[in-house]
């Protein structure tokens, strides 16, 4: 049901943009009233999601113990698993971000016969996440030569590097290629893994299609059907500078890829895409396994009124003397 | 309201700003002018009518995958005759057919494709073989 949903969902956005664009001639709306909208909503909703989240206390220190914990002088750490400085911390962080370390750390578990339970490693999650990760930060990248001019030189290297094999004209990137069979992975891995199929949601569905779709239609546009690229940079440059112009002549393919990356950004406010901001303050990689030299005070905590036993004491002293009951101090 | 580690958290969210919103601050609010590729060179100005191979829209954005078909047939089956969709044939050479009218490769082709981002690692590599055309300047 999640599936389909999704799938009918992307489609009817496309569907949309076509109808808009085709039949109603919206392309103000789409090329200049719906980025800036998802544009604001984006930058709005990700620092509203991140103060919302800054304002959650941490009850406590979460230690973490994927690795010896500092001890005695003789035992020795492991530094980067678990941290107990910032320097660490800091490197655990890195570490998480951009090699994704706990998910490298997956293990699935089966049962076979016997009835043996059995732990393996699970390193393909691992792998096709970080290809689409990676990929998809290159092509996000690459996309700056339409919005910023002149091209940063950076652009033009990742570029450079991501066209090395030289096929055809317009030469294929890698990343394209490496980015739609790691969306399909993770795809395909939802629907044939019987556990994570029960576990997934359309939200979990809803992005994955959308990310396909505009892979697609961006592929699509580089080398079968054409758009006038120096058009969409012309819009592109314009939304940018805010002095919007809808050059027109502009493939109805290129709305379809636009809006649906406006969709993107627009969604993920309110989407475990927020992960993106979110992995920074995950409690578990981002507190260092210190609680033996600093003490991690809960801002929750409610003032409790305590009467310690020395006030008890001082209260009652003459009585337990009277009563020969041994006290701490004879008198006050 | 209170924020909890603002130390961290609102740094953190202004890098992320300044990320996020990296092509408004880059280009400062001028959009640069769209390219303007010139076709007054004297061949072209002589040609009583002034049509390229393809239709103007066509060849705007298909001029490159026509081109890698054209080297495909000289270069792998020895044919050099093109006909085009209005009937006229012309000789499949980027030196001699293409650039005879469109000599002015810096005010022409380069004016599109260095707007495009073409330049350096990706440029389109027809001049690692070819003969950059001399422009008189």
């Amino acid at each position: 049901m999640g599936i389909k949903f999704s799938l009918l969902s992307v489609i009817a956005l496309m569907a949309a943009v076509f109808v808009g664009v085709k039949v109603a001639g919206l392309h103000y709306f789409f090329g200049v009233v719906v980025p800036y909208a998802a544009l604001a909503t984006f930058l709005v909703g990700f620092i509203y999601r991140v103060l919302l989240w800054a304002r959650s206390p941490v009850p406590f220190n979460i230690t973490t113990t994927s690795g010896q914990q500092q001890s005695l002088p003789w035992v020795k750490q492991n530094k980067l698993d678990n941290p107990s400085t910032t320097a660490g911390t800091i490197g655990r962080m890195a570490l998480e971000v951009l090699f994704f370390r706990s998910l490298f750390r997956n293990t699935k578990y089966e049962y076979h016969e016997g009835p043996k339970l059995r732990y393996q490693w699970e390193k393909w999650l691992w792998i096709f996440g970080l290809l689409f990760h990676y990929s998809f930060l290159v092509i996000f990248l690459r996309h700056l030569r339409f919005f910023a001019e002149p091209v940063p030189g950076f652009v033009h290297s990742l570029e450079g590097l991501d066209g090395m094999l030289q096929v055809g004209l317009p030469g294929l990137y890698i990343t394209n290629l490496i980015f739609i069979a790691a969306v399909t992975f993770l795809f395909l891995r939802r629907v044939v893994v019987p556990q994570v199929r029960y576990i997934s949601l359309p939200s979990d569905y809803f992005p994955l299609f959308l990310l396909f779709f505009l892979g697609v239609t961006g592929i699509i546009m580089r080398y079968f059907s054409k758009v006038d690229v120096v058009k969409v940079k012309e819009l592109a440059l314009g939304i940018v500078t805010f002095n919007p112009v809808v050059p027109s002549g502009i493939g109805v393919l290129f709305y379809m890829h636009f809006f649906l990356l406006c969709v993107l950004l627009a969604y993920f406010p309110f989407s475990k895409l927020m992960h993106l901001g979110g992995v920074f303050l995950s409690p578990t990689r981002n507190m260092p396994n210190d609680p033996r030299m600093r003490r991690h005070v809960n801002p929750w905590n409610y003032p409790v009124k305590v009467h310690t036993y020395e006030e008890y004491e001082d209260d009652f002293r003459e009585k337990m003397i009277e009563a020969g009951l041994p006290v701490e101090k004879e008198s006050k | 309201m209170k924020i909890y580690n603002a130390k961290l958290i609102i740094p953190g969210l202004l890098i992320f700003v300044v990320m996020a919103t990296f092509p408004i601050w880059y280009n400062k609010g001028t959009a640069a002018p769209p390219p303007e590729p010139k076709l007054n060179t004297p061949a072209i100005q002589r040609m009583a009518e002034k049509q390229c191979v393809l239709p103007k829209d066509q060849m705007r954005t298909e001029h490159m995958q026509l081109l890698n078909e054209w080297r495909t047939e000289v270069v792998r089956n020895g044919n050099r005759l093109y006909v085009a969709w209005d009937g006229k044939e012309y000789n499949m050479s980027l030196q001699n057919e293409c650039m005879r009218c469109h000599s002015n490769k810096s005010e022409f082709c380069d004016t599109c494709h260095v707007y495009a981002g073409l330049k350096s690692g990706s440029q389109p590599y027809c001049w690692t073989c070819h003969i950059a055309p001399k422009e008189n300047k």
